[in-house]
C-alpha cells in the first residue's frame, strides 16, 4: 500500500460548473423531421400519436411513430449499420443543418477533439426481434447473417454509426439508462468538455418503437388504452413513442444570445426496480443538484418541462419531488402527450424542445391532461404560452431508479 | 492531461478468479490459473426478494463491487458508480426475442424490467442504499476504457472517490455464434482522486485518439487460457492493468479504445508529493 501524506478533501460535488455554449440542436420524432416541424405542432395544438399500426402488434395502444422510416435508408458504405435505430439517427443528423455544424467543428478543433455522447435503452433490438421472427418461420437453428449483431444490435451501435458516419475520432460512449440516458449524456460530455477530453461535444440520443417494449409495458400494465394523459386524474399510463435528437455543445465564452447548459443533476432512487421513490427523493435530489451546479435558486427557472409519462405513481412521484424543490412551481408542462414517451431519446427530445422554448418564446402545453389531478399539487399550461423563458429545467427518470435534471438558459 | 487518479482496491470475479488476493498471486506467476466453474453467487446485499430476481450478469457485477468495497469500509451510501458493460444480459434478451417470436406473444414482467442495461446499477443502488449518482455506458470491445475515462472525469469534476464496475458473460449458443464471449468477468475498481489516504496504485489516463500499430497490451507470460479470457470478454481487457499491478510494475498498459486507438495508463507505485497544506 502507498500512503500519501496528507488527506486534503474539498467538496467539489455542488460547485458550480462552467456554461456550455449550444451551438446546434435538431430533433424527429412523431411530429415530424427538424424543429420547425415539432415548433409548429406544439403551436397549432397537433399531437403525434395514433392508435398502433404497427405490423403484426395487436396492443390496444397509441404510439408515437416517425412517419417512413422503412424507406429512408443508409448513405452508401453504411450499410452493415442498417437498422431501424441507426435510420432514425441518419434522418435526424440531416435536419437543421446539424451535419454542417458538425462539419464545421471537424475542421476547427480536429475530429479527434469531438466527443460523442449518446443515449439509447433499446438500440436496434427491433432488428434482433425481426430476425428470431424470421427464424422461427423457417425453422432454421441460426439467426442469419443479417443480424449483423455489433452494428445493429449491441447497445454501442448507435455510438460506431454515428462516429464513423459523421467522421468522429474523439471519447465516444453510449449511455444506456433506460429513459434517463439522454438526458445524462449531457452530464457526460460537460464532464469530458471541463477535463479537457474534447474541444465540442455531440449529444443526444435514439430509440425506435419494437414489440419488446410495446409487450413489456403491457406486461407491467403501463401502456394507456388511450392517448397518454400526462399530469392528468384519469391518467393510465404511458403511449410510446420513437425519436432522436441531436445537441452540439462547445466550449465558448457565455454569449447572451446562445442558449448553454447550464447545470446537471443526476442521482439514484435506491428503491425499485420499475417504480419511482413514492416521495420522489431521487428526484428532488437530480433536480437540486442541477440548480446548484447552475448556481441558480428555484425561483430563477421560468419553465419545467416534466418526466410526466402519465402512469399515476410517475407523474405523483415526480410532484412530490417538485414540492420538495420549489416553494412557487414554475410553469411547466410534460410533452409527452405530444410524442409519445421516446425512452432512451425523451431526455434530448425534451431538451430540445427546452432550447426551442428558450429561442422561440412559447411555451407548450401539456397535452391531454384532461381533469386536473386533485393528488397533484403542480398545474400544469393547458394551453401553449407566448412566453421569453431565459432559464429552463426538464426532467429524466427511468427504471432502475435512474435520474436526471438539465437546466438550460441564457447564462447571465 | 485529466489528474491522475488511484486505484484503492480491487475485485476480481471469473472462473478460476475468485477475489483479488488469488488473482493478485496468479497474474504474478506465484499460483497456477486453474480453470473451474464460478462459485453461486448470492447477492447478499439485496433483500431476499429482490435476491431472488437478480439476473446472472446483476449477480457477477454486484460480486466483484462487494469485493471492492469490501476492504475499505467506504460510505456506500454517497459512493457514485459507473457500470460499464458491452452486452449486458444476452441470455435475457434471448428470451424475450423468444417470446416476441411467439404466437400469441409471451413476455414476462420481471424479465422485462431486467432487461434495461442500468439493471446492475440498479440492483446495486437498491443493496447499498446509494443515492448517488450511477451511470451505465456501453463502447463496444473499448468499454472497459470508455469507464475507466468516465471515472476520471468524474473525479477530476465532481467527486472524491468512485466505483467501477466492468461486466460481461457469454449469452446463450443462438447469440454467442454472433456477439462471442470467451467466459464471464466482472472487474470492480474502488478508484479515489489523487489525494486519498491509501492506494494500490496511481493511474494517470492518456487516450490516444490515433490507431496505435504496436494494438493493446496482452496478459505476459501467462496461461493461454489467461490470454484467451482476456482477448475474449470486454471486461477481462483490464487484466494486462491488474497483472502490472499485482507485478508492482510501473510504467505504461496500453488497454483497447475505440477504432484501434488505445488508452494509454501510466502505473505508478510512489506517493504524490505531500499537498501543500490546506
Amino acid at each position: 500500500m502507498m500512503r500519501a501524506e496528507r488527506v486534503c478533501l474539498s467538496v467539489q460535488s455542488q460547485m458550480s460548473i462552467e456554461p456550455l455554449s449550444v451551438t446546434a440542436f435538431t430533433l424527429v420524432n412523431a411530429l415530424g423531421l427538424g424543429c420547425s416541424a415539432s415548433l409548429q405542432a406544439l403551436r397549432e395544438a397537433r399531437s403525434g400519436l395514433t392508435h398502433c399500426d404497427l405490423p403484426g402488434i395487436a396492443l390496444d395502444t397509441w404510439i408515437g411513430r416517425v412517419p417512413d422510416l422503412e424507406s429512408a435508408p443508409l448513405p452508401d458504405g453504411l450499410q452493415a449499420f442498417d437498422c431501424r435505430n441507426n435510420r432514425l439517427a441518419n434522418l435526424t443528423l440531416q435536419q437543421d443543418g446539424f451535419d454542417r455544424e458538425v462539419e464545421r467543428v471537424r475542421a476547427g478543433y480536429g475530429p479527434e477533439r469531438i466527443g460523442l455522447f449518446l443515449g439509447t435503452s433499446t438500440s436496434g433490438l427491433e432488428h434482433t426481434e425481426a430476425a428470431y421472427r424470421r427464424r422461427t418461420l423457417s425453422g432454421n437453428e441460426d439467426l442469419g447473417d443479417d443480424l449483423r449483431f455489433d452494428q445493429t444490435h449491441s447497445n454501442f451501435s448507435l455510438g460506431a454509426f454515428c462516429r464513423t458516419r459523421l467522421g468522429i475520432s474523439g471519447p465516444t460512449q453510449v449511455v444506456s439508462t433506460a429513459c434517463s440516458s439522454s438526458a445524462k449524456v449531457f452530464a457526460t460530455a460537460s464532464r469530458h468538455l471541463l477535463s479537457g477530453l474534447c474541444d465540442a461535444a455531440i449529444v443526444g440520443g435514439t430509440d425506435t418503437l419494437c414489440s419488446t417494449t410495446l409487450h413489456g409495458f403491457a406486461s407491467l400494465e403501463l401502456l394507456s388504452p388511450h392517448p397518454c394523459q400526462p399530469w392528468g386524474r384519469d391518467r393510465r399510463g404511458i403511449s410510446l413513442g420513437e425519436g432522436a435528437g441531436f445537441v452540439l455543445l462547445e466550449r465558448l465564452p457565455p454569449s447572451p444570445s446562445r442558449p448553454a447548459l447550464l447545470g446537471y443533476g443526476e442521482s439514484s432512487d435506491a428503491h425499485h426496480i420499475s417504480s419511482p421513490h413514492p416521495n420522489g427523493l431521487g428526484a428532488a435530489l437530480a433536480m437540486r443538484a442541477a440548480l446548484d451546479r447552475a448556481g441558480l435558486p428555484p425561483e430563477a427557472i421560468d419553465y419545467l418541462n416534466l418526466h410526466a409519462t402519465g402512469t399515476p405513481a410517475n407523474d405523483r412521484a415526480e410532484d412530490r419531488a417538485i414540492a420538495q424543490c420549489f416553494t412557487r412551481p414554475p410553469r411547466a408542462s410534460g410533452t409527452k402527450g405530444w410524442t409519445g414517451h421516446t425512452l432512451g431519446a425523451a431526455g434530448v427530445t425534451e431538451a430540445v424542445i427546452c432550447l426551442l422554448a428558450l429561442k422561440q418564446g412559447f411555451l407548450p402545453a401539456n397535452l391531454n391532461r384532461g381533469v386536473q389531478d386533485p393528488d397533484l399539487a403542480l398545474d400544469v399550461l393547458e394551453t401553449g404560452l407566448e412566453f421569453s423563458p431565459q432559464i429552463v429545467m426538464t426532467n429524466a427518470f427511468g427504471f432502475g431508479g435512474t435520474n436526471a435534471s438539465l437546466v438550460l438558459g441564457y447564462p447571465r | 492531461m485529466i489528474p491522475p487518479i488511484l486505484i484503492r482496491s480491487i475485485g476480481v470475479i471469473a472462473p478460476g478468479l475468485t477475489d483479488w488476493t488469488t488473482t493478485a498471486a496468479i497474474l504474478r506467476g506465484e499460483i497456477q490459473y486453474q480453470p473451474a466453474p464460478l462459485p453461486p453467487l448470492a447477492p447478499l446485499l439485496l433483500p431476499p426478494n429482490e435476491r431472488r430476481r437478480a439476473t446472472p450478469p446483476t449477480r457477477l457485477a454486484m460480486e466483484a463491487a462487494r469485493q471492492a468495497i469490501e476492504p475499505i469500509a467506504a460510505d456506500l451510501t454517497h459512493l457514485p458508480s459507473v457500470f460499464a458493460s458491452s452486452d449486458g444480459d444476452l441470455s435475457l434478451i434471448d428470451r424475450l426475442c423468444e417470446g416476441i417470436a411467439q404466437q400469441p406473444v409471451a413476455l414476462s414482467p420481471t424479465l422485462f424490467h431486467n432487461s434495461v442495461h442500468n439493471a446492475a446499477a440498479g440492483y446495486w443502488s437498491i443493496g447499498s442504499g446509494c443515492m448517488s449518482p450511477s451511470t451505465s455506458l456501453a463502447a463496444g470491445d473499448a468499454t472497459l476504457s470508455a469507464g475507466l475515462l468516465e471515472c476520471a472525469t468524474q473525479l477530476a469534476t465532481e467527486c472524491d472517490e468512485i466505483l467501477l464496475v466492468a461486466y460481461d458473460l457469454p449469452g446463450p449458443p443462438t447469440l454467442d455464434i454472433h456477439r462471442h464471449f470467451e467466459t464471464p468477468f466482472a472487474c470492480a475498481l474502488l478508484l479515489a482522486r489523487d489525494r486519498s489516504q491509501t492506494a494500490l496504485a496511481r493511474m494517470a489516463l492518456d487516450p490516444i485518439t490515433a490507431p496505435d500499430p504496436q494494438g493493446e497490451d496482452e496478459t505476459h507470460a501467462l496461461s493461454p487460457a489467461l490470454e484467451s479470457m482476456r482477448a475474449g470478454n470486454p471486461a477481462a481487457r483490464v487484466l494486462p492493468l491488474l497483472q502490472a499491478i499485482a507485478q508492482q510494475r510501473a510504467g505504461k498498459v496500453r488497454l483497447p479504445y475505440l477504432d484501434g486507438a488505445v488508452l494509454s495508463v501510466d502505473l505508478g507505485f510512489q506517493p504524490m508529493p505531500s499537498e501543500a497544506p490546506c
